[in-house]
């Protein structure tokens, strides 16, 4: 599989995208939902994370993407960009800075960024696809985030091959068990200080199971099967954007998706969204409230300066959120944010 | 009305049999809920055991909706397709064990 860009898909455009979620009748907009549970207007409460997407080159085209990421992807990003994150890591005393794409790890500074966010004192978090770690100019990179202490937050959707590689592509499931392997015998999700922790999306068009009982069960799994050992687990609710958004509209449940989606809004995962401490920066330096108003190319608003370059803590850390459609992926049931479920 | 007895969309409208015993609806939501509440047993589970159930009843509305309820609470198509098995095979079992009464008959009317 390619990406919604290179095949020229008529949802390869976050205009195309905005529009067919803003088409389709729902039985309440999510303002709607937000003001019924006096949430709105949404505001931030702080800027905690600070996510990084360095791009959207990856190794992999996984079915469920909502960056579109993959080979044939060029957007990387640029100098200027990392510089001025750096700049505002070191102004300001956001604790942790979150790295994403795209398969982060290809960015050719990505270990700069590691290196120097770790003199800073800053927790960094990793967003892995693990097969990387087992691409060969790569192999070293494992010995490089675990002297870094570089939580890894690593995609593994279910704990076989059948439903992992129907999601991320064939022989994924295979590699991704020996990446996690090689973490384990290096010390990640078994020694205090190296966090591995692995987070799933459902493979198909349902929300995600109950995040403590799928631990649970997955810790058993694994290591009974594979003699792999974790910390935590997440789950992540798939978002209606780029290609789950395109494998919603072609197996035909998009729409009864999108209503499950609105029918599980949850208040109180709404009250605990991610957004609300998350600012999200985009490859070109632009500012979103999260990664998937960064991939519905829906800025910052209401106020807030838009760019890196203009960053300004005190009118970015109590923003009013901008929100879609799309929010109610992060409000169903438990709630769904990068850090996994948002309700215990 | 539909062409066809089944109609998927009814299975949003099952709450419908409360209009004219709303008292009975509600005691049958109340207990509902607390037999698939996690207890003994995990949520995941009752659910398994409900999907096979609704084979061995043939219900389509329970198949459909623990189709669904079952991949929610984190099982997969493998752990399904067995409980779908154990169903068929009680099943077959009770007709098969059924076979020791004609036995019986068989042997009080022959020589």
């Amino acid at each position: 599989m390619s990406s919604l860009r290179f095949r020229s898909h008529p949802l390869s455009t976050a205009v195309a995208q905005r529009a067919l979620l803003a088409g389709l009748p729902l039985p309440q907009g999510f303002e709607a939902a937000l003001a019924r549970s006096g949430l709105s207007p949404l505001h931030a409460t702080g800027i905690e994370i600070l996510q990084m997407n360095l791009g959207k080159k990856c190794n992999q085209t996984c079915r469920h993407c909502h960056v579109d990421a993959g080979p044939d992807r060029r957007e990387v990003m640029p100098d200027e960009v990392l510089e001025a994150c750096m700049n505002v890591l070191e102004s300001t005393a956001i604790p942790t800075v979150d790295i994403t794409g795209g398969a982060p790890e290809l960015h050719p500074r990505f270990r700069d960024i590691v290196v120097r966010a770790h003199e800073m004192g800053r927790h960094i978090i990793d967003r892995c696809n693990l097969t990387i770690l087992m691409v060969a100019a790569y192999e070293d990179l494992g010995e490089f985030l675990a002297a870094h202490q570089v939580e890894i937050v690593a995609s593994l959707p279910a704990p076989n091959g059948r439903q992992t590689d129907a999601q991320r592509g064939d022989g994924v499931f295979e590699r991704s068990i020996a990446a996690l392997r090689r973490l384990n015998a290096l010390g990640y999700g078994t020694r205090p200080g190296l966090q591995l922790n692995l987070v799933t999306n459902p493979v198909g068009a349902f929300l995600p199971a109950n995040q403590p009982a799928l631990e649970t069960a997955w810790k058993l799994e694994l290591q009974r099967r594979y003699e792999v050992e974790f910390n935590h687990l997440y789950t992540i609710t798939n978002m209606p954007i780029s290609r789950y958004l395109e494998y919603l509209v072609d197996s035909g449940n998009f729409e009864a998706y999108m209503e499950r989606l609105v029918q599980a809004y949850n208040p109180a995962a709404a009250a605990g969204v991610m957004c609300r401490n998350t600012l999200s920066v985009g490859w070109d330096g632009t500012l979103y409230d999260c990664d998937f108003n960064q991939m519905l190319e829906m800025p910052v608003n209401h106020g807030a300066p838009r760019r890196i370059f203009d960053f300004d803590v005190a009118k970015l850390d109590t923003r009013q959120i901008e929100v879609g459609t799309h929010c109610f992926g992060c409000t169903a049931g438990a709630g769904s944010s990068c850090g996994g479920a948002t309700v215990s | 009305m539909s062409d066809h007895y089944y109609d998927a969309k009814d299975l949003g409208r099952f709450a419908e049999m409360g209009e004219e015993a709303p008292e009975l609806w509600q005691k049958f939501l109340a207990w509902y809920s607390a037999v698939f509440a996690a207890g003994a047993l995990t949520e995941r589970e009752k659910s398994l055991i409900a999907l096979g159930v609704a084979h061995a009843v043939q219900c389509p509305y329970c198949i459909d909706a623990y189709s669904r309820d079952c991949l929610e609470k984190g099982s997969n198509a493998e752990q399904m397709t067995e409980a779908v098995h154990v169903a068929a095979a009680i099943r077959g079992g009770a007709s098969l064990v059924h076979g020791v009464q004609m036995r019986n008959h068989v042997h009080k009317l022959s020589m």
